[in-house]
């Protein structure tokens, strides 16, 4: 089979907020630079922002970025490395107030500015009180993102690939990176995209878990491409569960619900969070309240015939107030719940939301692996951003608004160090190796012979459902080991899927067993870095490694003050330090602390 | 020319979980059986911005485009 070959300065993969900053930044510096696509651009999951994007603009109350850093750091347990952080804060006014100048309808003041509002675990003076630091577009931020940075970019003759979806990484023997393959979904045609840079923007992998707040396009392909190709992935013991989904469905139902009053129950109608946080009660911060209702489930007084969930409480408010101040949450409750929260509670679960690991990068955007003593070596001609990167500025869980800055600043970031790259004509166009597609080619021919084969949406339950009940919120020893031997047999199985569609062209049954390729890669990194992390640090707790005076909140800093790798090749995991000095001299590193709110 | 069904099949695809689970119903329940005017209208549809097309499913707010009633009365079926 021939493959059609294209070249380019840059190609990109992925078209949400990440992605797309990235390609401004090329093309606006005149590259040629191609972004490649799985849907239209504004259909990227970036949409579903709504909460706004952080940066300490003050306008609204006293704040700067020392503070933000210190949110940040304290956020994210003290994993997460203290150079990015204090980049990616004092970054923030300066990509936020460009994005206004794009067009961006944020919010304003009376006097015009952009206006902010608070947001749980942004504080003021180092944890004293609450400050307003999250900029938003009404309740869509994210779209409106998106949409400023879409219409620039048609501006600066971007040129974009939709509906054509990156297959895999091409690497030559030295491991540079050369491009990707890709196929594209309209002809079924495999082509090689040939470029001096390639940088992934791919977005997160919710959707290894079985109750998801993310659409079902969130499958993790840069990390599964990355990981295949030998680049290991880092911090993925590490996702954040947002308390609230709907039991079933996984759709997100806003912190705003108990900020206006609502309650949670178990099947004795108790108002369990009392017991758990007899300040705070329902308030209480997200992790704190995830695992008090999974307590409540595992010692059987969940609701429902199975025990299985809790019930968001909010038929005391008066249809007014609800109607008024929690729009969307009705709707919501009726399409998928089947209950009208005005009449009955909504059953609800802890649901997976945000994945704070992802491909090892700097604060440049350069991707960066362990290469002859060096732990951070840059992989020459590979740059990644935006959820699928880790940089690491979430660390072991992320501060709500923090994730749509990260996009900005690193997108502009991994752009900037492209075209410095080239400039110091450290980047060539290589020559690609005469097996570039052979990989690809490979498994789509797999696929097409493969017969006796297994369900691709059997598979893709049992890794969600391994997933969802040996690395959730809570954590125990014996069922994360059971769930690694338990993922890598679901994994075998996925090797032999097979799809009864055979057409060539729009075939969304050889797009989903794709898909299921990543997916699988990213849980197995999921499983064994959880397994292997003994201690507790952020979002992943464990019950063996409760609180204690020796380790407060369960964490350990002697042993495990580090970040995870997990490479795909022998399932093996290395360790690398957490940098804790800042990017400049004269900023002071935040000391280690207890996290305590 | 008639309309790919795959093309529109992957065109209900959307970036808030809210409709694909909307959509993942209604391919499961009705999409076979959509004749090619219904695809189109369809595939017309399916242009809209997520934010708007969720509001007109769940009836916030009104479907207002005669074309696409239609479909609106389908997805919004439980
Ligand atoms: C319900 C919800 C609400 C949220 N609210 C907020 C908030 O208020 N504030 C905040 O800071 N964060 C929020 N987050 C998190 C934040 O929205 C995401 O982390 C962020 O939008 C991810 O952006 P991205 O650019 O990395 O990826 P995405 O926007 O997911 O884009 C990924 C892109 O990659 C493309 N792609 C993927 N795979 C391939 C492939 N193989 N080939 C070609 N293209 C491919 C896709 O087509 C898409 O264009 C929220 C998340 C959820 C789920």
């Amino acid at each position: 089979m021939t493959v059609a070959k294209r070249t380019f300065d840059a190609v990109i993969v992925g078209a949400g907020g990440a992605g797309l900053r990235a390609a401004l930044q090329l093309s606006e510096s005149g590259l040629k630079t191609a972004v490649l696509t799985k849907v239209f651009p504004t259909r990227s999951h970036t949409v579903a922002a709504q909460g706004g994007v952080a940066a300490s603009l003050g306008n609204s109350t006293e704040d700067n970025w020392h503070w933000h850093m210190y949110d940040t750091v304290k956020g994210s347990d003290w994993l997460g490395d203290q150079d990015a952080i204090e980049f990616m804060c004092r970054k923030a006014n300066e990509v936020v107030v460009e994005l206004e100048h794009y067009g961006m309808p944020f919010d304003r003041t009376d006097n015009g500015k952009i206006y902010q509002r608070p947001f749980g675990g942004h504080s003021q003076n180092y944890g004293q009180s609450p400050v307003s630091r999250s900029c938003a577009a009404a309740d869509r931020t994210g779209h409106a993102m998106l949409h400023a940075l879409y219409q620039r970019n048609v501006r600066a003759n971007t040129q974009f690939f939709v509906e054509w979806m990156a297959l895999d990484l091409i690497r030559n023997a030295d491991g540079d990176v050369l491009g990707v393959t890709a196929l594209e979904m309209e002809t079924g045609e495999v082509s090689i995209f040939h470029a001096k840079a390639t940088i992934f923007a791919t977005g997160g992998a919710g959707r290894i878990f079985h109750s998801s707040t993310n659409a079902f396009i969130n499958t993790g392909d840069g990390l599964g491409m990355a990981a295949r190709a030998g680049v290991p992935l880092e911090d993925m013991e590490f996702w954040q569960f947002h308390p609230t989904g709907v039991f079933g469905a996984g759709v997100l139902i806003t912190e705003g619900v108990r900020g206006e009053g609502g309650i949670l129950r178990n099947a004795s109608g108790e108002r369990f969070m009392e017991r758990y946080a007899p300040n705070l009660k329902d308030l209480a911060s997200r992790d704190v309240v995830s695992r008090s209702m999974v307590t409540e489930i595992n010692e059987g007084r969940g609701c429902g015939p199975d025990k299985d969930h809790v019930l968001l409480d909010i038929t005391h408010l008066s249809p007014e107030t609800i109607m008024k101040r929690l729009p969307g949450i009705r709707e919501i409750s009726i399409q998928f719940a089947g209950v009208d929260p005005i009449k009955a509670p909504i059953p609800v679960v802890p649901t997976a939301h945000y994945q704070m690991g992802g491909i090892p990068t700097n604060y440049k955007g350069q991707v960066v692996a362990p290469k002859g003593g060096n732990v951070n070596a840059p992989v020459t001609g590979f740059y990644a951003a935006g959820e699928c990167a880790c940089a690491s500025v979430h660390g072991a869980n992320r501060l709500g608004t923090n994730s749509l800055l990260d996009l900005l600043v690193f997108g502009k970031s991994a752009g900037e160090s492209v075209v410095e790259d080239l400039n110091s004509g450290n980047l060539s166009l290589k020559p690609l190796p005469a097996d570039a597609a052979d990989v690809s080619l490979a498994r789509l021919a797999r696929l097409e012979g493969q017969t006796n084969g297994e369900s691709v949406f059997d598979v893709g339950l049992d890794m969600r459902r391994t997933m969802q009940k040996h690395a959730g919120v809570f954590r125990f020893d014996n069922l994360l080991k059971e769930g690694v031997s338990q993922i890598l047999s679901v994994a075998e199985r996925a090797k032999r899927t097979e799809i009864k569609d055979k057409s060539k062209v729009w075939n969304t049954a050889r797009t989903e067993a794709l898909e299921l390729d990543n997916l699988i890669e990213v849980a197995k990194a999921t499983m064994v870095s959880a397994e292997a992390r003994k201690e507790s640090r952020g979002a992943h707790v464990r019950d063996d490694a409760p609180d204690s005076p020796e380790f407060p909140n369960g964490r350990n800093d002697n042993e495990w003050l580090k970040h995870t790798l997990w490479f795909s090749e022998g399932n093996r995991l290395e360790y690398k330090p957490v940098t804790m000095r800042p990017l400049s001299q004269d900023v002071e590193p935040i000391a280690l602390a207890k996290r305590t709110y | 020319m008639s309309i790919n069904r795959g093309r529109v099949r992957w065109q209900c695809r959307r970036a808030l979980l809210e409709l694909d689970l909307v959509f993942a119903r209604f391919l499961e329940r009705d999409f076979d059986r959509l004749t090619d005017g219904q695809l189109a209208d369809l595939e017309d549809l399916l242009r809209c911005e997520d934010h708007d097309l969720w509001a007109m499913v769940n009836g916030s707010n009104p479907c207002e485009v005669d074309r696409w009633k239609e479909m609106i009365g389908l997805l919004s079926q439980r």
